[in-house]
């Protein structure tokens, strides 16, 4: 693989060099969560040690350094998805804050009764339930794009789902449990067509792809530090200036005022308006040390790496007698979900354990899409830019373990 | 195999897996209860036939692991025309077995239950060896709504 030396790209991340249940850590989990390299584990030790101060409201140095670091880190994450301008950046704690955020706010604001908010039957739950509480606060109902089996959304489907009473399509740029990836830039075209925001769940997309905004088109892009090799506690949520202006404030608090009397309140401009309390600062540094790790190396060598090793797995795992992939659209990131014979999936977990190797089992908090495959839960490897053949190689043997048990 | 992962995964656990016992719903039941464990998306029904204090007849439905299943229907041969302070007690018997070991258990009081010692070596299948047993404690309190291991 040209410009990838996934062997020195191993060797950033101590976690890996360890062994477990005996045997050298095989981790394939990060679809949950991704391991983190030094250079984001040093900068969080860094910033401890010679910046930490509150930002934004000290006149000393430290409140100095720490504000720098703070904002600058926002004009990182701004650089990464290619947005306009650095206050479109609000830094909330995860993906799910920041779906909740756009549902409380935006979704407050201009949804109400027998109105519709339309999302996919492949979202995680993140994206179902801010919108699922939106709609019985508001009388709104909830639409769905349905999906086939191979896990793809229909398209046909959509346009008829974009109706005159819409008012945001909430959608996932990649599926945790299957790995589809959407088409989110045409989806947007045909719902701006009609006037109707969107917004993106970019959790499993900016890990394993270059994503930039401006040419998505879309209105909204939430997703989380910690699946991006940052820290947990710290997530993005990206909007349109013009969108995120007129909305009200989240949450009460810390630096979303201008001044406070016990009579009226005169909120913040954004992004700041969006962070009340004090901020995640060791996390948005951590993070801003992630995304500079990952522009090192490129964004464009780390999407072939992925894909390369997803056709590597998805032959090998092929090749296991009894094995059914969950999830093949033709564009795919590199989530394999499975089952194995008619073994249920805690029990194929529980023996790779033993295995030294971590996958997920269970329904990945995207129950409906277990529904629409009519299983109870799968198996759920997921690649990340640190692994290797050898690591598919090992789960193959592991899944050969599996069916010895049962037999 | 891993000796605590053949002490997990005995012969009869498997078996019991494969070929669950009174898998049914128990005609005339008198009692029901839904159990659910949300980690795992597992569900399962138990269904009784309570005749005054004693349990006549059980059986249960549902998906679940190897050991969700085993543990359901060993439980559904255990409790069988026992009392239901005997099906408590034995409830007591099995918790602590897979959740601290077989120390200190009476393990000849447990019968074929015993076979379940393999999980307290796995915390995380706790939940999956307890599921129906939490059910069954539901249905004869006769409790409407489903239980969880949450």
């Amino acid at each position: 693989m040209s410009g990838f030396d996934v062997q020195k790209v191993r060797a950033d991340f101590p976690i890996l060099r360890q062994e477990v249940r005996g045997r050298p850590l095989v981790y394939l989990d990060s679809a949950a969560t991704s391991q983190k390299p030094q250079a984001v584990i040093d900068a969080i030790v860094r910033f401890y040690q010679h910046d930490n101060a509150n930002v934004h409201r000290g006149v000393h140095v430290l409140s100095e350094r720490a504000t720098e670091a703070y904002e600058g880190a926002r004009e990182t994450v701004r650089r990464f998805i290619n947005a306009r301008d650095s206050k479109e950046i609000i830094f909330v704690r995860g993906t799910t804050e920041a779906i909740n955020l756009v549902a409380q706010t935006y979704g407050r604001k201009h949804i109400g009764p027998g109105d519709e908010v339309l999302i996919t039957h492949i979202e995680h739950h993140a994206n179902i339930v801010p919108w699922r509480m939106l709609c019985e606060q508001t009388g709104a109902v909830l639409k769905v794009i349905p999906v086939d089996d191979r896990g793809e959304l229909k398209l046909d489907a959509v346009d008829a789902l974009l109706t005159e009473r819409t008012r945001i399509l909430a959608v996932t740029h990649v599926s945790n449990a299957l790995g589809t990836v959407n088409p989110v830039k045409e989806l947007t075209r045909r719902a701006h067509a009609k006037g109707i925001p969107v917004l993106v769940d970019g959790a499993q997309a900016v890990t394993h792809f270059p994503v930039d905004v401006q040419d998505l088109g879309c209105d909204f892009y939430a997703f989380s530090g910690h699946k991006m090799f940052g820290p947990t506690g710290i997530g993005v949520l990206y909007g349109r200036l013009e969108r995120l202006e007129p909305l009200p404030p989240y949450q009460g608090g810390g630096d979303m005022i201008l001044s406070v009397t016990m009579e009226k309140v005169t909120y913040n401009r954004v992004p700041h308006r969006f962070e009340a309390g004090t901020p995640d600062l060791a996390g948005a540094v951590g993070l801003a040390a992630a995304i500079r790790y990952l522009e090192d190396l490129g964004m464009a060598a780390v999407a072939a790496h992925d894909q390369e090793l997803l056709a590597y797995a998805t032959n090998a795992l092929e090749s296991v007698p009894g094995l059914r992939l969950v999830g093949t659209a033709r564009e795919k990131s590199a989530v394999l979900s499975f089952m194995l014979d008619d073994i249920h999936p805690h029990d194929v977990g529980t023996i790779l354990d033993r295995e030294g190797i971590c996958i997920r089992t269970g329904h990945h908090c995207a129950q409906p899409v277990m529904q629409h495959f009519k299983v109870p839960a799968t198996s759920r490897a997921s690649l990340a830019l640190y692994n290797t053949q050898e690591d598919v190689d090992a789960l193959v043997r592991g899944l050969h373990k599996v069916l010895e048990v049962f037999k | 195999m891993s000796s605590d992962l053949s002490d997990l995964y005995q012969e009869v656990v498997l078996e019991h897996s494969k070929r669950p016992r009174n898998y049914r719903v128990v005609e005339g039941h008198n009692r029901e209860a839904a159990g659910h464990n949300p980690l795992c998306g597992d569900q399962l029904s138990v269904t009784i036939k309570v005749e005054g204090d004693v349990i006549r007849d059980i059986g249960f439905q549902g998906q679940g692991c190897a050991i969700s299943k085993a543990s359901a229907s060993l439980m559904t041969g255990a409790v069988k025309d026992k009392t239901r302070a005997e099906a408590e007690a034995l409830f007591e018997r099995v918790h602590k077995l897979v959740t601290e070991g077989p120390e200190g258990v009476d393990i000849e009081a447990l019968g074929k239950l015993a076979v379940l010692s393999g999980v307290s070596e796995f915390p995380a299948r706790v939940k999956c060896a307890s599921l129906a047993w939490h059910t069954l404690r539901a249905a004869l309190e006769g409790r409407g709504e489903a239980v969880s291991t949450e």
